[in-house]
């Protein structure tokens, strides 16, 4: 029961606790909380935002995987934004620029979206196996580094072709789609998220039925006792941050393939940062994350609607920000409290704790 | 005091491997790089590289990465990792604008650093009162600081400036020009003799519009360095990133002393904001202006091993790095990959004086590398030389990561207890 409460409660309380933060946000700006939260629920229904809110659940589902591979043995990956944008740029081009029948098309984008997230997670990997170097700052040294790698690659006189105002890479054939499931006028679903729910029933199956997912656990929860039960410190570094890595090559996908058919100037930032928050949210869990993509996705897509009523949608980041910051002081908060309780349960099993209490 | 009766009875006389004084190895350094630019500029006919111009754009780029560096050194010296620099830079730069556009420069400023030192209690009181770990509140910190800043901006901004991602104008300082010096050196630098002209140039950047902002921040490095390393409150905030549960021992107030050095970090990234507002080709807030800035203030300080000068000395890399690039374009960076191919020429014969053979052969093995990228080349993209910083820090950690030596209880969490 005290088990169950502990990883309930955390996030119940954040987002309480958020949700009262934005409404006092908004009467002070002198709009009505509870007019704006009507506006974003009743939202959901209208046009296609619940498709798109299903859409982009996938999608930061699949971030949030990546990162929580990291998170399991305590690496934080938080080269995600980077090595997802490098992935599609790649896979974009490399999609373009071949023809090859259908289905086998698409799974060469993939198998190379995947491969180049890989890659790219490979140096700082490398660097930490081999020279002892801070994951973290490696990570983001690279997240600038695939701004100004991207950047280049859709130049016009590298990859590049200008089309109206936008410059971008030449578009897959259609042999390289991947078709969805179309509701008319609500929208059309991504078949990409077959993929993801694929990927997070392969997630749980590989973290609690195999021999690495074990070896990845025991490393996160004690690295020394680890080692010393066998487990190869560096090999599983390497091996989790490549995995991590080609998973995030894969966040560009779903969009790439079943809508924008190209990589522009227009591709959606930051879904790296927002799967760090969801991993967080979700602690690593498949369930738990599936649990905040969805939350992310309805904040943003339902958020569109706050400008209908005069309040500015941003307020939209401000509500997931402070959802990241309080769910993580919540289950620290919850975490001692727990500790202390158990310490004095045992005390009073002993029969020592005395007047101390 | 507390340190003297430590020593005495078990630290035995460590050998002092270091023979000249920090000061010096500094002036020799700088010493070394203006002859290096001076002796590319003149063999590849760049004079750009040296020209006051560059220097004095160098001076403004380098401004809010020193200021986020500073801000860096300042909390990780008290062991707390801040990667949410950048957020709390985000919300300096609102501030600055909003206090700006209504009550001018100085205003701005103060602002700005009220600003990033709330960014920096938030993180404090997230990692050291509640423990949580610092890069997650790091990256919370920079989702916030966006997310907050964006909707102060539609909300105060879009009225006036008519656009949610920008303010309206901001007044700037009185820049300040020493105009008999600046005119001589004018006409050394034109006088085009090796070295001299050099020098000229490079002096009369720094002396030609400066803002009373410049002139505080260059002074906030020695003053950082007099605070950390010379008073009794520096040493116990060090003490404290060193080995909290020993400073604790001794009497010092771990969770106080985490708490100043985490929320002058913010006000020091809040200020580096102002800074980039302020910035006279700028002078107003633009949503995404940071560019990542907090991260490169960051790296400026590993490449300094979390020490002021060191620090100083990559912020003026990267800013002069940036600022050669958006005055004269890539094809005078090129220059700077001939001038790296002759420093490392320096380096080869060095530590084969030394007899250091394997070093010496993999300088050679880059220098040769180098240079075929210099001859086959016509200019290096923009693209890559805005990320120049980034490579370069991940070069000196690949190199240099056993040398650096970050403060040893750096981003753990303490518990009082």
């Amino acid at each position: 029961m005290g088990n169950l409460r502990g990883k309930l409660l955390p996030p119940a309380l954040a987002i309480v606790f958020s949700m009262l933060l934005c409404g006092v946000a908004l009467v002070i700006s002198g709009a009505n909380p509870l007019r704006a939260f009507g506006v974003m629920v009743t939202q959901v229904g209208k046009g296609s935002t619940l498709v798109d809110i299903i859409n982009s659940t996938g999608i930061y589902y699949i971030a949030a995987l990546a990162v929580a591979i990291g998170f399991q043995m305590n690496l934080f990956n938080i080269g995600v934004e980077g090595q997802y944008r490098v992935a599609a740029v790649v896979a974009a081009v490399v999609g373009g620029s071949i023809a090859l029948p259908p289905g086998i098309h698409t799974l060469v984008i993939i198998i190379v979206g995947a491969l180049a997230g890989a890659a790219w997670a490979a140096i700082p990997a490398i660097l930490k196996v081999t020279r002892g170097v801070n994951e973290v700052i490696s990570t983001i040294m690279m997240n600038g580094l695939a701004i100004g790698f991207s950047a280049y690659l859709i130049r016009r006189d590298v990859f590049g072709e200008l089309r109206g105002n936008n410059i971008r890479t030449p578009e897959i054939p259609e042999s390289g789609w991947m078709p969805g499931i179309s509701f008319g006028g609500s929208g059309t679903m991504f078949g990409f998220l077959f993929v993801a729910i694929a990927l997070g029933v392969g997630y749980w199956i590989m973290m609690n039925r195999t021999r690495f997912g074990f070896e990845l656990r025991a490393s996160g929860e004690s690295s020394t006792a680890a080692s010393a039960g066998g487990v190869n410190a560096k090999k599983m570094v390497l091996v989790s941050m490549l995995l991590s890595g080609a998973i995030a090559g894969l966040i560009g996908l779903p969009e790439m393939l079943g809508r924008d058919h190209t990589f522009s100037l227009n591709f959606t930032a930051g879904i790296g940062f927002s799967g760090i928050a969801i991993a967080l949210l979700g602690r690593n869990h498949p369930g738990g994350i599936a649990f905040g993509a969805l939350l992310w996705a309805f904040l943003d897509k339902s958020g569109l609607a706050l400008d209908n009523v005069g309040v500015p949608r941003e307020i939209v980041t401000i509500m997931q920000g402070s959802i990241v910051l309080s769910v993580v002081v919540a289950y620290e908060v919850v975490r001692r409290v727990e500790l202390a309780a158990e310490q004095r349960r045992v005390g009073r099993e002993l029969g020592t704790v005395g007047g101390a209490a | 005091m507390i340190t003297t009766m430590e020593e005495k009875p078990h630290v035995p006389a460590a050998p002092r491997r270091r023979k000249v004084p920090g000061w010096a190895v500094g002036l020799l350094g700088v010493a070394g790089a203006i002859v290096l630019l001076s002796v590319t500029s003149y063999q590849t006919g760049f004079l750009q590289l040296t020209s006051s111009g560059t220097t004095q754009t160098a001076v403004r780029l380098a401004l809010p990465i020193l200021l986020a560096g500073l801000g860096g050194l300042w909390s990780e010296r008290a062991g707390v990792v801040n990667i949410g620099l950048e957020g709390m830079m985000i919300m300096g730069t609102w501030g600055a604008a909003w206090a700006g556009y209504q009550w001018g420069p100085w205003a701005a400023v103060v602002a700005a650093v009220v600003f990033g030192a709330l960014g920096g209690l938030l993180h404090a009181i997230a990692t050291v009162s509640f423990g949580v770990n610092h890069i997650v509140s790091g990256v919370a910190i920079n989702l916030l600081g966006a997310g907050v800043t964006k909707y102060l901006s539609t909300l105060i901004f879009q009225p006036l400036s008519h656009n949610p991602r920008q303010s309206p104008p901001v007044q700037p300082f009185d820049t300040y020009s020493a105009a008999g010096l600046a005119d001589w050196l004018g006409d050394l630098e034109q006088g085009k003799r090796l070295i001299i002209s050099d020098v000229a140039g490079i002096l009369r950047g720094l002396v030609t519009g400066v803002s009373p902002l410049t002139m505080l921040t260059i002074l906030l490095v020695p003053l950082s360095y007099y605070l950390l390393w010379r008073t009794r409150f520096g040493l116990r905030l060090r003490s404290v990133g060193e080995n909290p549960h020993a400073a604790d021992s001794l009497g010092v107030k771990v969770y106080f002393h985490k708490y100043v050095a985490v929320i002058v970090s913010g006000g020091l990234a809040g200020l580096g904001g102002a800074a980039l507002v302020l910035n006279p080709g700028q002078l107003s807030y633009l949503e995404g202006q940071t560019g990542g800035r907090g991260f490169i203030g960051l790296a400026a300080m590993i490449f300094g091993n979390w020490r002021p000068g060191g620090l100083l000395g990559g912020a003026a890399l990267f800013g002069y790095a940036d600022g050669l690039q958006l005055r004269s374009g890539g094809e005078t960076v090129l220059a700077l990959v001939y001038g790296v191919v002759l420093l490392l020429g320096v380096i080869v014969v060095w530590q084969l004086i030394r007899q250091r053979w394997f070093s010496a052969a993999a300088a050679i093995i880059v220098a040769v590398l180098l240079y075929l990228l210099y001859i086959s080349l016509d200019e290096i993209p923009g693209e890559f030389v805005a990320y120049a910083p980034h490579m370069v820090t991940l070069a000196v950690l690949a190199v240099a990561s056993q040398r650096l030596r970050m403060p040893a209880a750096d981003g753990l969490v303490y518990r009082r207890g």
